[in-house]
């Protein structure tokens, strides 16, 4: 077989030869055609379906098990949380024309899209804050009662990765003023996108399970 | 960075050498910055040495005291502490790591890749993984450790009945492996999907390479439930949430679903892996392809599948009604189906091979012969009537130390004899590896096999003493005789290590004339593993090159490549080689990073806190936490930007 014993060399001892030629070496991944950031994302969120799955199947279980209130039923303002359900869902939409901004290398267009995602990410989150404060004075605490303990922690972990959502959207936005985000990495907007996207779907099964089947 | 050049000999004269950047390892600090798979594959399998012995030294403890009825070596807190320690050593720290030094060292090497997908995530999993080993076995020293068992049963676990810091330690050290595993599945799913070789579709993927990929969908999927399980309790003990106590209407049984749910896909991501290796040992040990290649991959499937339906089997005792019991025995016994599909696939590769007993063969069929005890014993308590009379005794115990060790151990036995020489250059004593062997295989059976009979007796498990009216002292003493011997027998492998890698043989290539891309490469590999990216036209790819003429005898998913030779026989890197001499190439392997350390010791920041709450106070948990979230993102948004 051909392969020859390589010979090492010192640091410096020798400088490579012009990098012109193609890397005609290098390996010609991905096998399956899916960037490996894009499937790593893609199986990321199989993990996350997993964790809020059973995170939501915890609250099911739970459901009408409090021995004592305040109750969902109490405390629960429907149209105030379907406004806040509404703009993260709105930040889809303003995900997506972002990335259809930077795929046309309209990178000043994707800037304004990625922050009114983040800002609208924010304003949920604020409406979230808002909530929990009410029903902290309304005498719903994580240690109150069941509806307590499993509303916190589903709501308060979906809030979590809304908080990184909008993080990470910041720092596309940072990168793109520095100038280091241009057409050709539009597959970073497209993953960020994808973890978006996947929050905000996961809102709409908590709002459906959660609030509007409230008993 | 050391400049390497490889120069390719072609037709007798060297034509255009690669240049390959790759970093130069020098002193103990570039252990801890490296990003190497191979070295990192080392490190795992130096560490779950390590803990294989811990665990194996509490096990030892474990048998002396029940060397005699009313034994006082041990005090019955400090025996619950052994038990609990041992179990979650061996799972989590010994067989599981073992097998990610195979995944990092071998996967790469049998998809014709130079790296994995994220070396420096992978960096990042091992030291997540240490961080976790620490922070279960430093509770030792803090406190007392976890000694609830590895399960850890609600509301045994709520800081009521279990006020001391054990659980903590519990909690916090699986969180932290769990953060690992989720890691190192990723970045493996991603590698062994996208990283493979041209050519080297999936029905020709080496088995191991198969069985990682279902292990790592296994990691993935089974993982979150235990994650949520220990957030749930870490409330209930730091938050005062009440998830698992009945005074509040809580129930201690969905503890049980969630761990199980996460525990029975476990027992397929210790076992499967080690599946894979025996069938890369079975068929180059018996001269013939695997016997049913397509089967095998598919029965792993259906295993892993039907591993998320049969959780409750662990919890017939529970009294979960006729109706679930029924449908969860039915799922049990049907993986018995793939399984034994498997082990008649193996000796089918045997069957009429010429089969040469070495000590990689010895311990393959020494797992074959174990797990298929192991495995009826299974079936046996797959039936809720005789589960309750076998469950929480000394048979249970028998049953999972021979799916256990008898089969997963001994198939990373197999492993270690077989790949060895791939790793370190050096061949194992083969007069040693046999004594290793047969003392094991013996010993083995001798500490186990009793215990089926201990168990029937009736004596309970997790028990830290027995009466002698039970009249199961003879068979313990049988069972603690062999468990020395056992530790006897891993004495032996170790010196073997030892005297192998000080003056061992030089291992050639190919020591084994095997049959997969790892054996195409010199031993050791090099850092960019290799020169040339083979093409693939078979399975069994190295076969193949190494005798293009016999492969249309026997053409095992033979096609021609897009673009590729038209002849599947003609040798791929001549190929290559020509196009080498009109463009001289440079590879350029990733460099070492500081930031996967520094991003374990993040989390290990946010479980600093946690431990601390105690002695300091609750508002220690906010401030380790944010230092620690800081200090982990930021690490990865380092390594994110980094220079590769």
């Amino acid at each position: 077989m051909a392969h020859a014993a390589p010979v090492v060399l010192d640091s410096g001892a020798v400088s490579p030869p012009s990098v012109e030629a193609p890397l005609v070496l290098e390996h010609p991944h991905p096998s399956i055609g899916i960037d490996n950031r894009k499937l790593l994302m893609w199986a990321f969120l199989a993990s996350d379906c997993m964790f809020f799955g059973t995170l939501i199947a915890t609250y099911m279980v739970y459901k009408n098990r409090s021995l004592d209130g305040p109750l969902p039923r109490e405390i629960f303002d429907v149209p105030y949380t379907s406004v806040s359900a509404f703009v993260l869902l709105l930040s889809s939409l303003t995900m997506v024309l972002a990335l259809a901004s930077i795929q046309r290398g309209e990178e000043r267009k994707m800037r304004i899209w990625l922050s009114t995602t983040a800002l609208l990410g924010c304003v949920f989150l604020g409406g979230q804050f808002y909530e929990f404060t009410t029903f902290y004075k309304d005498g719903l605490t994580l240690s109150r009662n069941l509806f307590g303990s499993t509303f916190f922690t589903l709501t308060g972990f979906h809030g979590t990765h809304v908080a990184i959502g909008v993080f990470w959207l910041l720092s596309l936005v940072t990168h793109s003023l520095r100038g280091r985000l241009h057409q050709e990495h539009s597959l970073f907007v497209e993953i960020a996108g994808l973890y978006w996207h996947f929050v905000d779907i996961v809102w709409i099964l908590i709002f459906t399970l959660v609030y509007l089947i409230p008993d | 960075m050391a400049v390497v050049t490889a120069p390719i000999e072609h037709g007798g004269m060297v034509v255009a050498p690669p240049t390959i950047v790759a970093p130069a390892y020098r002193g103990l600090w570039s252990w801890f910055t490296t990003v190497d798979h191979k070295r990192i594959g080392i490190l795992y399998g130096v560490s779950a040495g390590t803990f294989f012995v811990i665990g194996g030294i509490e096990a030892l403890v474990i048998r002396l005291q029940l060397w005699v009825p009313n034994n006082t070596l041990v005090t019955a807190e400090t025996f619950n502490s052994l038990f609990t320690m041992h179990a979650l050593t061996m799972i989590f720290l010994a067989i599981m790591p073992l097998s990610a030094a195979f995944f990092n060292f071998i996967i790469p090497l049998q998809i014709g890749a130079r790296d994995v997908a994220f070396p420096r995530l992978n960096a990042f999993s091992y030291w997540a993984f240490i961080l976790g080993g620490i922070l279960l076995n430093v509770s030792f020293l803090l406190g007392g450790a976890p000694d609830a068992g590895w399960f850890a049963y609600a509301n045994l676990t709520s800081r009521q009945f279990s006020p001391g810091p054990g659980l903590d330690f519990y909690i916090l050290g699986l969180q932290v492996l769990g953060v690992a595993s989720l890691a190192a599945a990723l970045n493996f799913f991603v590698t062994i999907l996208n990283m493979r070789a041209p050519g080297l579709s999936f029905m020709r993927m080496p088995i191991f390479c198969w069985m990682s990929l279902i292990t790592m969908v296994l990691l993935l999927l089974a993982f979150p439930s235990i994650t949520v399980g220990l957030i749930l309790l870490m409330f209930d003990r730091f938050f005062d949430t009440n998830f698992y106590s009945v005074a509040h209407g809580g129930d201690p049984v969905l503890w049980q679903h969630l761990f199980w749910v996460f525990g029975h896909p476990e027992v397929y991501i210790l076992i499967l892996p080690g599946m894979g290796v025996i069938s890369e040992v079975i068929p180059v040990f018996s001269r013939k392809p695997l016997f049913g290649y397509a089967v095998m991959v598919y029965s792993g499937i259906a295993i892993a599948m039907l591993s998320f339906g049969v959780w409750a089997h662990h919890m017939f005792a529970v009294g979960l009604g006729p109706l679930a019991d029924a449908v969860f025995a039915s799922t049990t016994m049907l993986i018995a189906v793939p399984t034994g599909v498997k082990i008649f696939n193996w000796i089918g590769t045997m069957w009429r091979g010429s089969v040469s007993f070495k000590t990689p063969m010895l311990f393959a069929v020494g797992f074959i012969a174990m797990f298929i005890i192991g495995g009826v014993t299974g079936i046996m308590h797959a039936s809720p009537p005789a589960d309750l009379i076998q469950t929480d005794t000394y048979f249970i115990v028998a049953h999972i130390h021979y799916v256990l060790i008898g089969g997963s151990m001994m198939a990373l036995f197999a492993g270690i004899y077989y790949w060895f020489p791939k790793m370190s250059g050096r061949m194992l004593n083969e007069t040693l590896g046999q004594w290793n062997f047969w003392t094991f295989f013996i010993f083995f059976n001798v500490t186990f096999m009793p215990m089926h009979w201990t168990g029937l007796l009736g004596m309970p498990r997790r028990v830290y003493t027995y009466g002698p009216e039970l009249g199961v002292t003879g068979l313990n003493q049988v069972s603690t005789i062999g468990a020395m011997g056992l530790g006897f027998s891993v004495l032996i492998f170790v010196v073997n290590l030892f005297l192998s890698l000080r003056s061992g043989e030089p291992a050639p290539d190919d020591p084994w004339d095997g049959a997969t891309l790892e054996w195409s490469i010199p031993s050791p590999p090099p850092a960019y593993n290799f020169a040339r990216i083979p093409m693939v036209h078979s399975r069994d790819a190295w076969w193949a090159m190494k005798h293009p003429e016999r492969m249309h005898l026997d053409p095992i998913e033979v096609t021609p490549l897009a673009g590729g030779p038209a002849h599947p026989t003609e040798r791929p890197h001549e190929v290559v080689a020509t196009e080498v001499a009109a463009a001289p190439p440079i590879i350029h392997m990733p460099s070492p990073s500081y930031f996967p350390l520094l991003a374990a010791a993040g989390l290990g920041l946010m479980a600093v806190g946690l431990l601390l709450a105690d002695a300091v106070g609750p508002g220690v948990i906010p401030i380790f936490a944010i230092t620690g979230l800081i200090v982990l993102f930021g690490s990865i948004y380092g390594w994110s930007f980094e220079a590769a």
